[in-house]
């Protein structure tokens, strides 16, 4: 190799590395963080986009100036040299990345911990749920397993580090069914079908499921939990920016998957203790406010269905509630 | 003579043959025409998304489209084009061998495909099946209940086949290879063949298991894997993924053989690695069977065992970047050909590089916990099983469809092929990986509006991939019929196959046929096989030269 070449080979070198440390911290691909467990996945996220995009340039860019150097000639019918291995430049490349996987599933597992995926308390089986799942469209809003928090052994994403063994500030209990959640708050026994839940503060949901396997997921949460017909999963969080997220369904449910979708309302602690006194004081009155039904019929038409959909409060009373049970 | 070229009669594709050439094609054709209708699927979900309204079809045929879409794509395309196609042609000439070991059972597998096909394609008709291909219980036994049926049947069926091959491709390549060859002489897609076969044997058998007991479920109401009688669902999704993330395997390491096979001669070069290569397959394949779980970080999965699953499947991408490093240092150096074969075999390096960059991203449990599920992992999957296998398998047609036919596809059309293809895959795929970080779920039919703009570039991105299939239809059919002839090795290669007629007599060589180099040594004595000469005269010349 002469020298230019080798300074052409540096230079390069330091360019992808740039790049690569410029993209993997701007690449703007992540929806906005709202969560204290966001910006840890997002970091992960972002050391991951470096180095991926260092390789994809590394190889890319060779393959590229292989196929402009090395073209066959017109006519040219001989071949090219018997090089057929490379002991050290072999040995390199298996080093390499071996040394970076370790380092990524590293600081995976400290990401995980961080996030309370290896809480002791949230490792165990998650069958401890002996309420039984039913066909779809019947008992709509079963009664909810009534738990103490940290007495179950619910798989999931348990308490970050610092707060394993103290319980909760707010915990509620999740349930998915076709198509709807319904949100249980066992303390003081509301029911709603959006998530009110008050800012700063540590969030534990029992999330299951009465049919079919459905996913509680908030994207600018990072957080995802599986709900289970027959089991408990716990999903502990920290809500952070006050707002309106999307939660979404993201395990195939059947034919209204797409739509089953709510939200969940972070709210200033003062805010989420008014809601919670105004919902507890209306409670004993009719009007109270329930996520969609699933639909009762089959296939309801689709306008039908949207029309439920789209009315905000999907009104099923307390008597229809009542009948129900 | 050897030369000439023997040319099966067009009917006897149509009987129950035992020439394994036969049954390569015969595999080669019919899951072809599986491909084309797996992508009409796609092409009817890619046309419902493209506003975020459900308007094209009922959500109920949405739901079955991409149900058939995956179960076709995987289970009538990739996996028995990858190991039946290309493992029944190639094989026995590869190694020397005048068939396979067992030629009857061979005719057997591949005629278990078509009945297969029909009853996965019936049950549309029946009752669209609408649980997905993963067909996760307790959706799968709940909805369509006859549909769901046939879809079981279907798999077991196909299931069967693919293990009568994998019997068959271990038995030919270790019991048959030409007198003087040894394992290390064999072209690296034997090595793959080994390592695909070995995956299809111990996991497909898990699969049946699963399936048979969801069929129970449903049909006599037992409670394997529902919950109402106390069953478990998440059962079902092991023994379904211990299957399943093999047969990713499965389809994927036929086609690095392919592709280790095809870039040494187009590029002139020896492969770089050759040991590193073989042994990657085979580790590859070990490690693939313990990773499963890497689908199922976010199913209540304890935290301990994710961090085992997640470590496990990162260092597969070890042997995959030995790979992968191996193949750009192959073209390295070497005088490369860019043709249709090449241009496909180095578009699946590039695009199987992002699959991969993007496999170790889901391996990793907090990234994966907020993106499975979504269109990231469509993104994912299709970067590795249409970026990586199918470039792969096109690769393979263009480089040995000489070899079957006697004739060459043509070049132009080849490459317009490729570009088109290229695009519409890059343009299709790469902007779902955005759609999933940002909030969209995968197997929806309708989603927000505010990804209305993206996913409409995704759908022009798949009516141009439908597009790129019209010129190599054209390419193909019409180079079987009149396409340039070529002589026994028009690309001058040093792998077996080649030291034959094109297409091949019906016992493969005359005698049996005399290792005159190793596969790759191109550069190495300079001996050109002239591809006008005939065979005889090539030998003679060539054992001149060794002496
Ligand atoms: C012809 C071009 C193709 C297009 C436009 C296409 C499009 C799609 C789309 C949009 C989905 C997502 C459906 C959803 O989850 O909502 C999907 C799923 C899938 N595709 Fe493709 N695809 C193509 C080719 C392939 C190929 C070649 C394979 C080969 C293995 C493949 C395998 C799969 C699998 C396994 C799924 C998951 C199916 C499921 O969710 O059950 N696709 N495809
Ligand atoms: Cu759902
Ligand atoms: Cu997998």
């Amino acid at each position: 190799m002469n020298i230019p070449n080798s300074i052409v080979t540096l230079i390069a070198g330091i360019v992808l590395t740039l790049i690569s440390l410029w993209y993997g911290q701007n690449h703007g691909l992540m929806p906005v963080a709202a969560s204290e467990e966001a910006p840890l996945v997002d970091s992960l996220f972002n050391a991951m986009m470096t180095i991926a995009t260092g390789l994809f340039i590394l190889v890319q860019g060779i393959i590229v100036i292989a196929i402009i150097r090395f073209r066959r000639r017109r006519g040219d019918t001989s071949d090219g040299p018997p090089i057929d291995g490379n002991l050290s430049l072999e040995i390199v490349w298996t080093a390499i990345p071996t040394i970076m996987v370790l380092a990524i599933a590293l600081y995976s597992f400290e990401i995980y911990n961080a996030m309370g995926g290896l809480d002791s308390a949230a490792s165990g089986s998650g069958r401890n749920n002996p309420e039984l799942a039913q066909k779809p469209g019947s008992a709509i809003a079963a009664p909810m397993p009534k738990e103490r928090d940290g007495e179950d052994l619910a798989a999931g994403v348990g308490a970050s580090p610092g707060r394993e063994g103290s319980a909760a500030d707010v915990v509620v209990d999740v349930k998915g069914m076709q198509y709807a959640w319904i949100f249980t708050y066992p303390d003081s026994g509301i029911v709603a079908g959006e998530l009110h839940v008050p800012a700063g503060k540590d969030i534990k949901l029992n999330i299951t499921a009465s049919d079919v396997l459905h996913a509680f997921w908030i994207p600018q949460f990072r957080i995802k939990q599986d709900a289970i017909p027959g089991s408990t999963n716990q999903l502990r969080f920290h809500p952070q920016k006050i707002g309106d997220y999307p939660i979404i369904c993201a395990e195939l449910c059947g034919a209204y998957h797409g739509v089953m979708k709510t939200r969940i309302i972070v709210e200033s602690p003062e805010e989420f203790q008014q809601w919670r006194q105004e919902r507890i004081a209306s409670s004993e009155t009719d009007n109270n406010q329930l996520s969609m039904l699933a639909p009762s019929e089959k296939t309801p038409s689709d306008a039908e269905y949207a029309s439920r959909y789209v009315e905000e409060k999907m009104g099923i009373d307390q008597q229809v509630l009542q009948q129900l049970h | 003579m050897a030369n000439q070229g023997h040319h099966t009669p067009w009917w006897k594709y149509f009987t129950f043959n035992t020439d394994h050439k036969v049954i390569g094609i015969q595999y080669l054709v019919t899951t072809f025409i599986f491909y084309l209708i797996g992508g009409v699927l796609a092409g009817g979900v890619r046309t419902e998304l493209a506003t975020p309204e459900v308007d094209f079809v009922s959500r109920e045929i949405y739901n079955s489209l991409f149900t058939l879409h995956g179960t076709i794509m995987i289970f009538l395309w990739i996996v028995p084009a990858g190991t039946g196609a290309f493992g029944n042609y190639l094989i026995p000439l590869m190694i020397g061998a005048r068939d396979m070991a067992f030629p009857r059972l061979n005719a057997i597998a591949f005629w278990m495909i078509p009945p297969g096909g029909a009853l996965l394609i019936g049950s549309f008709f029946v009752e669209p099946p609408q649980a997905g291909w993963t067909s996760y219980p307790p959706l799968s036994e709940i909805a369509s209940n006859s549909g769901q049926i046939m879809w079981i049947l279907s798999l077991l069926i196909l299931g069967t086949s693919s293990i009568l091959g994998a019997v068959n491709f271990l038995t030919t390549i270790l019991k048959m290879r030409t007198p003087g060859m040894t394992l290390y002489q064999m072209p690296l897609f034997c090595w793959s063949m080994i390592a695909a076969s070995i995956l299809i044997l111990i996991s497909t058998p898990v699969l049946a298991g699963a399936l048979i007991l969801l069929m129970f479920d449903i049909v006599a109401g037992t409670a394997f894997f529902n919950p109402t009688g106390g069953g478990d669902p998440v059962v079902y999704q092991h023994m379904f993924w211990f299957y399943s993330h093999p047969a990713v395997y499965i389809m994927i390491l036929p086609v690095f053989g392919i592709i280790s096979d095809v870039l040494p001669v187009h590029a002139r070069k020896p492969i770089f690695g050759y040991t590193a290569i073989a042994y990657s397959s085979l580790a590859i394949s070990f490690l693939g069977l313990v990773v499963w779980a890497h689908h199922m970080f976010t199913s209540g999965t304890p935290g301990w065992l994710r961090m085992f699953f997640m470590i496990a499947t990162m260092i597969i991408a070890v042997p995959t970047g030995i790979k992968i490093f191996s193949w750009v240092a192959t073209v390295w150096g070497g005088k490369i050909e860019l043709n249709s074969a090449m241009l496909f075999s180095l578009g699946f390096v590039s695009m199987f590089v992002i699959g991969g960059l993007s496999g170790v991203m889901v391996a990793s449990v907090p990234f994966d916990i907020h993106v499975h599920d979504t269109y990231f992992v469509v993104a994912h999957i299709h970067y590795v099983l249409f970026g990586g296998s199918v470039f792969g398998l096109y690769a393979g047609i263009y480089h040995w469809f000489p070899k079957m036919t006697g004739r060459k596809l043509n070049e132009p059309l080849g490459i317009t092929h490729f570009v088109l293809n290229f695009i519409g895959f890059n343009m299709c795929f790469l902007p779902m990986h955005w759609l999933g970080l940002q909030g969209m779920p995968r197997r929806v039919a309708e989603y927000d509006p505010q990804f209305t703009f993206v996913n409409q570039i995704c759908s022009v991105g798949s009516l141009l991939l439908a597009i790129s299939t019209v010129p190599f239809l054209i390419n193909a059919i019409w180079s079987w019929i009149g396409g340039k002839q070529v002589g026994a090795n028009p690309w001058r290669a040093l792998t077996l196959e080649w030291q034959t007629a094109s297409p091949p007599p019906e016992e493969n060589f005359l005698e049996n046929p005399v290792l005159w180099s190793g596969p790759y040594d191109y550069g190495i004595d300079n001996v050109h096989r002239d591809s006008d000469k005939p065979v005889e005269e090539l030998l003679s010349e060539v054992q001149g030269n060794a002496r």
